[in-house]
């Protein structure tokens, strides 16, 4: 099988005070059209991560690989124009928070036609069908209602869905979700993991799915990488994940509370453990 | 949807109560001032050499005599039916100095207005999307200069450039003297009257006067308004639907009007209905300097001499001027935020 994404060396800096500072630092992976999950705790660089393969690293920050081919294309060395038709196009990304990555002042259905319209020319009436269609497939009852709503007048889950549609619409080969389900009530967290699991299956597209929860991505992905300080410091299978190597993976784990269990205190995570490797 | 016509129908009466409520306020607060201040209107009519019958007699004329309460609301009665008292300056109902001094200050802040807005809007984008280059730091030198330049040393280099100097405009006052009275009043705006009476070499030359005085005025709001556009601009590109749209491979040029620009013209119209008011309330300093018959020169001319009728008037007016922008940005506000449509 060839990669459909394959980086080499991916570091990302951004310029402090007191000199620059790496917060990806020459990482290496593969992704075929598999689910790949990157945990982590906040500041690991996993987000970055994310965002530096749409090259989407808000300046003063910078991003340098040896390559970072996605289906034969080396996204490093394409210049900011080549980037956009690849954006949304072809790589997707699903964001945190529908509150906030939303436009407030635009409808929902102008929303997502307009990721559609802005790589594909669509007639009108096919532009509306589209996008109700897609409404339909992230499991919204009423889509003709809810095109003409604006974002705050939507539920987080339901902003969250819509957000998978707009980044869904066209049809994009690689969609990376950003922790699409922390923003969200854990009642409706699995209901929207469902639906990008399910497109994303029926679409047979690859999908990155970055978050701090260990169980859940071990749930939805193949495959899981573990980064801390911008380094991946352990790469397994999901279903190998309870048998992990790495001091700082058995930390995690040894972290998540269980239900039948009578434990006092969580243990909490040991960094001398892998501070001297 | 009869619901929602009748919901409308409440908020536009609700709207209309407060806006009259604000007006009522605005007259107890002229009224309140002209009781205040320590000048005697009947002094002022009968001299100050008066018997006392003439004083007493004049001051039950004016009806100085009847509890406060009444006399206020004859004088709402009075401002609703348009009389606004005499003027002991020009000797006329201070009503009709008005309808010919604030025509002229429209005019100039209207082009004022345009000014700033048309040019400081785009600078405040285009410094914000280009940060620390060139482009930016003279749009902010240009913010900083419109914070700490007097108006009336603008206007009287303004004068020795372009009129003494360079003889590109005409000089201080609205026309040539030559051109004075030529032009039956209309609307008192000098380009509309002359424009409608077909009188080319007139509007050429009211323009001609006007350009340098709006101008000035112009760079002032522009250089508020730049400044504005600018930091409303920049909190708006670091917002994630910004990301968002930028995710989706929406163009640049996109990305800033329609998913960062879109959404700041709201809090614009209000930082643009303040600019608007304050140029209404007639620069002093520019109408001095340029001669300019306007609302800030009367009003200054009136306080100068304790024309209290026409200190009030006056004064009246440029609320009036504050209400009625505040009320259009309101409506704006509804209009253009679907949020505060509710």
């Amino acid at each position: 099988m060839t990669d459909l994404l394959s980086i080499r060396n991916l570091t990302v800096t951004f310029p402090t005070p007191r000199g620059p500072v790496d917060v990806v630092r020459g990482i290496s992976f593969s992704l075929g059209r598999e689910r790949l999950g990157i945990v982590g705790e906040s500041g690991s660089g996993k987000s970055m991560t994310g965002r530096s393969i749409l090259k989407l690293i808000r300046p003063p920050g910078r991003i340098s690989a040896d390559e970072m081919i996605f289906d034969g294309i080396d996204l490093i060395r394409r210049s900011e124009r080549q980037m956009r038709e690849i954006r949304g196009a072809r790589i997707s990304m699903i964001m945190q928070d529908p509150k906030f990555s939303l436009n407030p002042v635009m409808t929902i259905g102008e929303q997502i036609a307009e990721a559609l319209t802005t790589h594909n020319s669509v007639t009108r009436r096919d532009l509306r069908n589209r996008v109700l269609e897609m409404l339909h497939a992230v499991r919204i009852h009423e889509p003709a209602r809810v095109a003409g709503l604006y974002p705050h007048e939507v539920s987080g889950g339901m902003g969250q869905r819509v957000m998978i549609a707009m980044m869904l619409i066209p049809e994009p080969d690689l969609l990376i979700a950003d922790e699409p389900t922390s923003a969200l009530d854990v009642s409706v967290q699995a209901q929207v993991l469902d639906i990008i699991e399910e497109l994303v299956a029926g679409k047979g597209m690859g999908l990155i799915l970055i978050s701090h929860d260990l169980n859940l991505v071990a749930r939805y992905c193949d495959r899981i990488l573990v980064m801390n300080g911008g380094e991946i410091v352990e790469q397994c299978a999901a279903d190998a994940l309870h048998r992990a190597q790495h001091p700082y993976t058995r930390g995690l784990l040894a972290a998540i509370p269980r239900m039948d269990e009578d434990r006092e205190e969580l243990p909490v995570l040991d960094r001398s453990a892998w501070a001297a490797a | 949807m009869a619901g929602r016509a009748a919901h409308g129908a409440v908020g536009l009466a609700r709207f209309m109560l407060v806006t009259i409520l604000t007006f009522l306020g605005l007259l107890a607060i002229t009224f309140f001032i002209g009781r205040v201040v320590p000048i005697d209107p009947v002094l002022s009519v009968v001299g100050d050499r008066a018997t006392q019958e003439v004083y007493d007699a004049a001051r039950e004329r004016m009806g100085l005599d009847r509890p406060l309460v009444v006399q206020f609301f004859s004088y709402v009665g009075n401002v609703l039916s348009g009389d606004l008292g005499q003027s002991i300056s020009t000797g006329r109902a201070v009503t009709s100095d008005l309808a010919r001094v604030f025509p002229a200050t429209l005019e100039m802040a209207t082009i004022g207005i345009l000014i700033g807005v048309l040019l400081g809007v785009p600078m405040g984008v285009i410094a914000a999307t280009r940060q620390g280059s060139w482009a930016d730091q003279l749009i902010r030198v240009l913010g900083l200069l419109g914070y700490s330049v007097p108006a009336f040393w603008l206007g009287l280099v303004g004068l020795a450039v372009f009129y003494a100097g360079l003889g590109w405009v005409a000089g201080p006052g609205r026309v040539d003297f030559f051109y004075e009275g030529m032009v039956d009043t209309i609307t008192g705006l000098y380009l509309i009257d002359s424009l409608i009476a077909g009188e080319m070499d007139i509007f050429r030359n009211a323009l001609s006067h006007l350009v340098l005085p709006a101008s000035i005025l112009g760079f002032f709001s522009l250089a508020y308004i730049a400044r504005m556009t600018r930091s409303f601009m920049l909190d708006q590109l670091a917002q994630e639907y910004v990301t968002t749209a930028r995710v989706k491979g929406v163009p640049e040029r996109r990305v800033v009007w329609r998913h960062a620009f879109f959404p700041i013209r709201i809090q614009l119209i209000t930082v643009i209905g303040l600019s608007y008011a304050s140029l209404l309330e007639g620069s002093v300093m520019i109408e001095v300097v340029f001669s300019w018959p306007g609302i800030g020169n009367y009003l200054t001319t009136a306080l100068l001499n304790a024309d209290m009728n026409a200190v009030l008037g006056a004064t009246l007016v440029i609320g009036s001027v504050f209400i009625l922008i505040n009320k259009i940005s309101d409506v704006l506000y509804r209009i253009l935020d679907p949020r505060a449509r509710q």
